[in-house]
């Protein structure tokens, strides 16, 4: 256990040694050590993590170092491992583990090979911290080199104008959320006096706080909607998507967008003592849930498709968060990183294999070419939509929905929008399975996967199936031992009730089972009625609406960035130094006309006397 | 004598400042440092002439007086400004006041 510090010291590493050696490396050595940061501190991980479960130990802590004192002031940074950072931890070490397999591969074509593993490396090491930090700046920190590292990689192929600018906005779309983070970080700081998240949380759990944790709730939302790409700061990742497949993978499902959903788990005090704050993490949620889901529905580009799922998943987490369900938001993480690592994964496969084609409508009949990803996206697309009973999201995606229904903070309206969102999903990834992989081929395949391609996105496939068997609901036994694991460390979960589940788990099934059913009628068979409702008019332009988002993008651009630029170009002067510059200017002017007189002829200046002495004179005669 | 008073003070005050003027007027437009000299010259003679008409005017010596100061201190100025024109012209081998304007702005 006391190798902890080696889990995120060993990515922090390998960046390190890329980062200065990278170019002289041959590329298998960049490669290499790309994936042995990582895959020596998922072993790490594994050492830890049977350690600290064999100890019965509530928590872990293990100090570092300190890094400012001044005066009273001391900052001492430290690994926190309980539960929740475990079970992270775990996650993040081992998906990225694979996806870092998976592009040694994918990406051996690319000329800055070396750079991809150094931001990747980094990329990890900074969620690691973020997760096993012990103190809210140690926290910060990780936070903040998340959110360059998606910089960075978004933008990795800088050379087209476009990804640099997708790159720029979700850099700054989440720097609101940031700001919004920090300053609900300087108010806990402020008001607690400590940087300790556990005693942190232990003040702010007083009755008398109740105000602050309001605040402070509100306040770290705004950071979590940011980075988690919720309504309404979620408009940079569709764009996000500009990016490198296997970098895709990584932000949804291992690092980065599921950053704030560990805030607010790991800050569940603050909510606890603030229910209004939950109701709005609630809201939030399953508002984010449906409302990517409608726009999954018509997106054209599958990777589209992927992003606007993730927002929608991540949706279903906070609204678990928001409805008091601790853990089932961490069960439906670590369900949702392994299938919708797959799914990219996946995607990766066909976009590389039909030379960057990315437009479903411009594919369709690769399940006889591309057996292998066809299988694994049909097991990662079943387990998005919780196919009952065989697929991890079924487990997961259920606690929540069961949760935000039956609990003692859900409702029915909540309940009702994530089961909308369920049947929505179905349908949006089932119709993205069909338009690729069934009908007609429509061009030829030109890349097959090799070994470690197919190996990776194969042990995603296991965990896909098999991540869920470890929280079974009480009809089915109730086996749940990771449930037990995550309550230690989050507190207990709201209750929900044993009568009525049973009941509940069939209607969800059936409506899964629906939805499947309903996307093969539509996307195979386009019964004569679709087509006439297809022909509507309106259905274009609604069609046009869900492509576009839902035209944030359009609004944002009128009513953020338009007057922005109006503002900056008036600005563009300084309106402030005009004061200044005028100042300047006329005691400039006046030097030019004085220094004019200055002619260096004498007979102008004898005219000069004679004036003055007529002046004089005219003066003195009229006194 | 009474055929030299026959000219009056008014017309030699006239002259006088006829003269001042042709100087002045000699010393703004000229541009050959010898011509302003001259001219300056013409100036403080039409300055005696002044002081002469005034001192037979009112049959004072300092009149007189005034104008012997003023043929010593013409004469200076003369032998000072020569010699200034003189070193101008050996130095920059011209003696137009305009092109010597080192000294400009």
């Amino acid at each position: 256990m006391q190798l902890l510090w080696l889990a995120p010291a060993l990515p922090l590493l390998g960046a390190l040694v890329l980062a200065l050696t990278g170019g002289l490396m041959p590329r298998r050595a960049a490669a290499a050590v790309g994936c042995a940061s990582v895959g020596l501190a998922c072993l790490t991980t594994l050492g830890v993590a049977a350690g600290y479960l064999g100890s019965h130990q509530s928590a872990f802590r293990q100090p570092l170092f300190e890094w400012i004192s001044v005066g009273r002031l001391s900052i001492s940074m430290g690994l926190y491992l309980d539960q929740l950072s475990m079970v992270m931890m775990a996650v993040i070490t081992f998906v990225a583990f694979l996806i870092h397999l998976y592009s040694a591969e994918f990406m051996a074509r690319e000329a800055d090979y070396s750079r991809f593993f150094c931001y990747m490396n980094l990329f990890v090491g900074s969620m690691l911290a973020l997760v096993l930090g012990d103190s809210l700046l140690s926290f910060y920190l990780g936070w903040e080199g998340v959110g360059l590292c998606s910089y960075l990689l978004i933008g990795f192929w800088y050379r087209d104008r476009r990804n640099g600018m997708a790159a720029q906005k979700a850099f700054i779309v989440t720097r609101i959320g940031d700001t919004s983070l920090a300053i609900g970080l300087f108010l806990l700081f402020w008001r607690t006096g400590t940087l300790d998240i556990q005693r942190v949380m232990q003040v702010v759990s007083a009755p008398e706080m109740q105000a602050i944790a309001l605040a402070a709730g509100l306040l770290l939302l705004g950071g979590a909607v940011g980075k988690s790409a919720q309504i309404p700061l979620h408009t940079w990742l569709p764009d996000a998507m500009a990016g490198p497949t296997p970098v895709s993978a990584l932000i949804h499902a291992a690092t980065m967008v599921t950053a704030g959903v560990y805030l607010i788990a790991r800050t569940n005090a603050i909510y606890r003592a603030a229910p209004a704050a939950m109701l709005v993490v609630a809201i939030v949620g399953a508002s984010s849930a449906l409302y990517a889901a409608l726009s999954a529905l018509a997106q054209r580009d599958i990777k589209r498709v992927l992003a606007y799922s993730t927002m929608s998943q991540i949706g279903y987490m906070l609204l678990a968060l928001g409805v008091g369900a601790w853990s089932a938001a961490i069960f439906h993480f670590m369900t949702h990183a392994f299938f919708k690592a797959l799914l990219f994964l996946s995607a990766g496969i066909v976009v590389q294999a039909l030379d960057e084609e990315r437009d479903i409508h411009r594919m369709g009949g690769l399940f006889r070419t591309l057996p292998w990803a066809s299988w694994t996206f049909l097991i990662g697309a079943a387990s998005l939509s919780a196919l009952p009973l065989v697929t991890a999201g079924f487990y997961s995606k259920d606690a929540i929905i069961w949760a935000s229904w039956s609990s003692s903070r859900g409702s029915a309206v909540l309940g009702l929008a994530a089961m909308a969102a369920s049947l929505l999903t179905a349908i949006y990834i089932f119709r993205v399975f069909i338009l690729v992989f069934l009908g007609k081929q429509q061009r030829e395949v030109e890349r097959r996967p090799g070994v470690l391609m197919k190996a990776a996105v194969a042990a995603l496939s296991l965990l896909s199936i098999a991540g869920g068997f470890v929280w079974m609901p009480h009809v089915l036994g109730g086996f749940s031992p990771l449930r037990g694991l995550l309550t230690l460390a989050l507190g207990p979960s709201s209750e929900t009730p044993v009568r009525g589940e049973a009941g509940f788990l069939a209607l969800s099934a059936v409506e899964t089972l629906v939805g499947i059913g309903a996307a093969f009628a539509l996307f195979t068979q386009a019964p004569a009625w679709a087509r006439r409702v297809a022909a509507m008019p309106g259905f274009g332009a609604l069609r046009q609406f869900l492509l576009s988002g839902m035209g944030f993008d359009w609004l944002y651009e009128r009513v953020v960035v338009q007057p922005y630029v109006v503002v900056a170009r008036l600005n563009r002067e300084d309106v402030v130094d005009v004061l200044y510059s005028t100042l300047a200017f006329l005691a400039w002017a006046s030097n030019r006309v004085l220094s004019a007189t200055e002619s260096g002829r004498v007979r102008h200046y004898a005219t000069g006397l004679l004036l003055g002495a007529v002046l004089v004179t005219i003066v003195l005669l009229l006194r | 004598m009474n055929e030299m008073a026959t000219v009056s003070t008014p017309t030699i005050l006239g002259i006088s400042l006829a003269l001042f003027l042709i100087g002045l007027l000699g010393v703004m437009v000229r541009r050959d440092l010898l011509f302003v000299l001259m001219s300056l010259e013409i100036m403080l003679n039409a300055a005696a002439l002044a002081f002469i008409a005034a001192a037979a005017k009112w049959r004072q010596p300092d009149g007189q007086v005034m104008v012997l100061l003023i043929l010593v201190a013409a004469a200076a100025e003369v032998g000072v400004g020569l010699s200034l024109v003189l070193r101008l012209y050996h130095r920059l081998d011209t003696v137009d006041g305009d092109e010597i304007s080192l000294m400009r702005g």
